[in-house]
């Protein structure tokens, strides 16, 4: 009598747990190798921040240290060596080349998602091979254009350079969420008698905006962190924060503290940008227009 | 539970005038920016200078001395209301790309610009600098003789004249801690060998107290661990061409050399030797993990400041070890220079009022003065070795960086003769690429990727190719 009435319970039990039992498992592993993965990449960037409270003796000591006496002296040389304008510059730069590249971008990729004009492959193919030459091929001839129209040391330089740079990127990152974009929402606006531009502006753009919120994340996060060019291109007047990171650099002297004090505060405009975009990225690709 | 959102506490929906407003804010302010900025080239030009006035541009490498120059700019500003300076502040590495960049392309972005006795001898034959000599004959007080004849030299164009000015000069030479050498009963020669500096090396490491017994540069670049190396072969009597630029990198001497310094550094060096090099040797030493640095005199200057470093006052100096050739010290001085270009855009006698300010005999007090004597930069005039303060607080050191630059000949770097000159470089434009490819091998020499023997067999390879454009250049003259 007691047998299968005990036995039922458990035989149940464990037919109806095992496969939750195992999600959980499987679950609670993943949070942990999350976690690891998140650690590993955020270590590096937590050890500039707390490097950047150190004195340079402390810095780079072996083994490290973990505890000292924070000083906000590196953040005080940092200001002291200027790093106003080439904050501003990068501002500039960032903020003008990604408004471009969204202006050029946000048609280019309607054109080869939505209303795809003809061999749409083949030009796709070509916006993105632009990013297969290494920038270093280009830099000579760049320079010698650049040097011969005068331009060298302006940062119309840097905002056209960035601008193309991140244009091939961003109409293919666009094209994806275009696509997203459910074809009858496009037909009741043109039944309702809108035209093509009128039905981008007033239909298309709002449901895409989180896409364009990350497109535009995506160029600024590039146009902020560019070195290459700016370190060539720019001398006194146009050069950005990478730039100026790099004058840090001694060859006879103790550097990190300083250098990670400075990195610090370059990264925070990006943090902050990431930051702001991050509400428009959670939104979700639809704002219900059909459900 | 509803997410905490910061929106949700508003209004659900904003009214279109607000929403107008809050999406217009932020273009009014890019408008303004834009607007602010479309009329000049770069947030640089902002605050500018008043009518009338010249900005003179100079591009220098952010050593510590240098910035103490731009700390102090604001008075020669004061004094010379006329001209605005304007620093472009780069590592070494980037400094010399962007500044080779720019003078040898015409860019003319710079007035002024930081090179070496690398760069001056060549650029200064290759018509892109201009010749300082009328200028210091016409600035009263300069008194050019006071630069010590060695660094004079190095920076002089083939005509004999000088086309950049000294800010401050180095050799190399050996430091050592005088208090383990005492514990361990050992004396160090007034002209010191490398095999009495491997023996001390051995006596003196000890891996479980974490001491090396000398810190030597691994790390890969012309300017890293080439340098000391360089000076090693040539006191071991190598050179890298013979007189018509057969490459000599697998002769004996070679070999030796080679070996001897990877030995060294592999069995007595620092941890992580193939990735160190000044900073971090500078580093190692001033924390008292070494017993022996042999690297720049500039180094002093770091061992012997209580700030950065614990063996302040332990530290003993000797001359550049030696083995056949004597004096084996290199040569390296940072000099400002004026581009050709500045010349066609009128800023030459400009520019050279600021160069002769920071290189004249009393930029060295003022600095010392202001900031304290140990930032006075070091050994470009002979007079800075006869201010009293500054002898005083350089003491442990002075005499000895003086008498390693005088000592230092770039023309005659090895025991025998040689197509080129520079101690621990060749100043030919090939070298920098050349360096870092031998400087690579060597690394992962010390690295123990392979033998210095199948480095050297490699570098070959490269200087031979090098060589090889030479007598191709003397057989079609």
């Amino acid at each position: 009598m007691a047998a299968p009435t005990t036995e039922r319970p458990p035989t149940s039990t464990t037919q109806d747990l095992a496969p939750v039992r195992k999600g959980r498992v499987g679950a609670s592993l993943l949070t942990v190798l999350a976690w690891i993965v998140g650690i590993g990449f955020f270590f590096p960037i937590l050890w500039m921040v707390l490097t950047a409270f150190k004195q340079e003796a402390d810095a780079y000591t072996k083994p490290p240290k973990l505890f000292f006496t924070p000083t906000l002296d590196q953040f005080r040389a940092v200001f002291d060596a200027g790093i106003g304008p080439y904050l501003l510059n990068s501002l500039f730069a960032t903020v003008v080349s990604t408004i471009l590249v969204l202006v050029l971008a946000t048609p280019a990729a309607f054109a080869v998602s939505l209303r795809p004009v003809k061999k749409v492959q083949d030009v796709l193919f070509f916006f993105i091979s632009t990013k297969m030459l290494p920038v270093v091929a280009a830099i000579v001839p760049i320079y010698v254009v650049v040097n011969d129209i005068g331009m060298l040391d302006n940062i119309w330089t840097l905002i056209i350079l960035y601008t193309a740079m991140n244009l091939p990127i961003a109409v293919w990152m666009m094209r994806s969420f275009f696509q997203e974009v459910p074809k009858e929402l496009l037909e009741a606006a043109s039944m309702d008698g809108a035209s093509t531009a009128r039905s981008l502006r007033e239909v298309v753009l709002p449901v895409i905006s989180p896409g364009m919120a990350a497109t535009a994340l995506i160029c600024v996060i590039f146009a902020w962190n560019e070195f290459f060019f700016a370190v060539n291109l720019t001398a006194a007047r146009a050069a950005t924060v990478p730039v100026f990171l790099v004058g840090f650099i001694t060859s006879e002297g103790l550097y990190f503290a300083k250098l990670c004090a400075a990195a610090t505060l370059a990264a925070l405009p990006v943090v902050i940008a990431g930051w702001i975009a991050q509400n428009k990225l959670v939104q979700g690709l639809s704002f219900g227009a059909v459900k | 539970m509803a997410p905490p959102h910061r929106r949700s506490d508003r209004p659900p929906r904003r009214t279109p005038g607000r929403l107008r407003l809050a999406r217009s804010g932020p273009l009014a302010l890019l408008a303004a920016l834009a607007l602010a900025l479309s009329g000049c080239a770069g947030a640089g030009d902002l605050g500018g200078g008043a009518e009338g006035q010249r900005t003179i541009t100079i591009a220098i490498v952010s050593n510590p001395q240098m910035q103490d120059a731009i700390q102090l700019s604001p008075q020669f500003e004061q004094e010379n209301p006329g001209i605005r300076l304007k620093f472009v502040s780069l590592s070494e590495n980037e400094a010399r790309a962007k500044i080779t960049a720019s003078v040898a392309t015409g860019g003319g972005e710079f007035d002024a610009v930081m090179i070496s006795n690398y760069e001056t001898p060549q650029w200064a034959a290759n018509g892109w600098l201009v010749d300082l000599d009328p200028l210091m004959a016409k600035s009263p007080g300069y008194d050019e003789d006071d630069f010590i004849p060695a660094v004079r030299g190095a920076l002089s164009g083939p005509d004999g004249h000088m086309y950049s000015v000294p800010f401050y000069g180095e050799s190399s030479f050996l430091m050592y801690r005088k208090d383990l050498f005492e514990q361990a009963g050992i004396t160090m020669p007034a002209q010191p060998t490398w095999q009495d500096i491997a023996a001390a090396a051995q006596k003196l490491d000890n891996p479980d107290t974490g001491m090396s017994g000398i810190c030597l540069r691994g790390k890969p670049g012309w300017g890293e661990v080439m340098a000391p190396f360089d000076t090693v072969a040539n006191t071991f009597g190598a050179r890298w061409y013979d007189p018509s630029w057969n490459a000599q990198l697998t002769s004996p001497q070679f070999r030796q050399a080679a070996n001897f310094y990877v030995d060294l550094v592999r069995k007595y060096g620092e941890p992580g030797a193939a990735t160190s090099g000044f900073s971090e040797c500078g580093t190692q030493f001033s924390q008292g993990n070494a017993a022996m640095w042999y690297d720049a005199t500039v180094a002093a200057g770091i061992v012997e400041n209580p700030d950065e470093s614990r063996v302040a006052g332990k530290v003993g100096y000797a001359p550049a070890p030696i083995v056949q050739k004597p004096d084996s010290g290199w040569l390296y001085t940072w000099s400002l220079a004026i581009p050709k270009t500045s010349d066609e855009k009128g800023s030459t006698e400009d520019t050279w009022k600021f160069l002769s300010w920071m290189t004249s005999k009393e930029y060295g007090p003022m600095v010392g003065q202001q900031l304290g004597w140990e930032h006075v930069p070091p050994g470009a005039r002979q007079s800075t070795y006869r201010i009293p303060e500054y002898v005083e607080a350089s003491k442990a050191y002075a005499q000895q960086t003086l008498d390693a630059i005088a000592a230092a000949d770039q023309k005659k770097p090895t025991v025998e003769p040689v197509p080129y000159t520079g101690i621990q470089f060749l100043a030919i434009p090939e070298f920098q690429d050349l360096g870092t490819r031998v400087s690579q091998q060597l690394s992962a020499a010390i690295a123990g990727q392979q033998t210095a023997d199948e480095a050297l067999d490699q570098a070959q390879v490269y200087a031979a190719t090098v060589g090889e454009s030479y007598q191709r250049q003397g057989a079609g003259q």
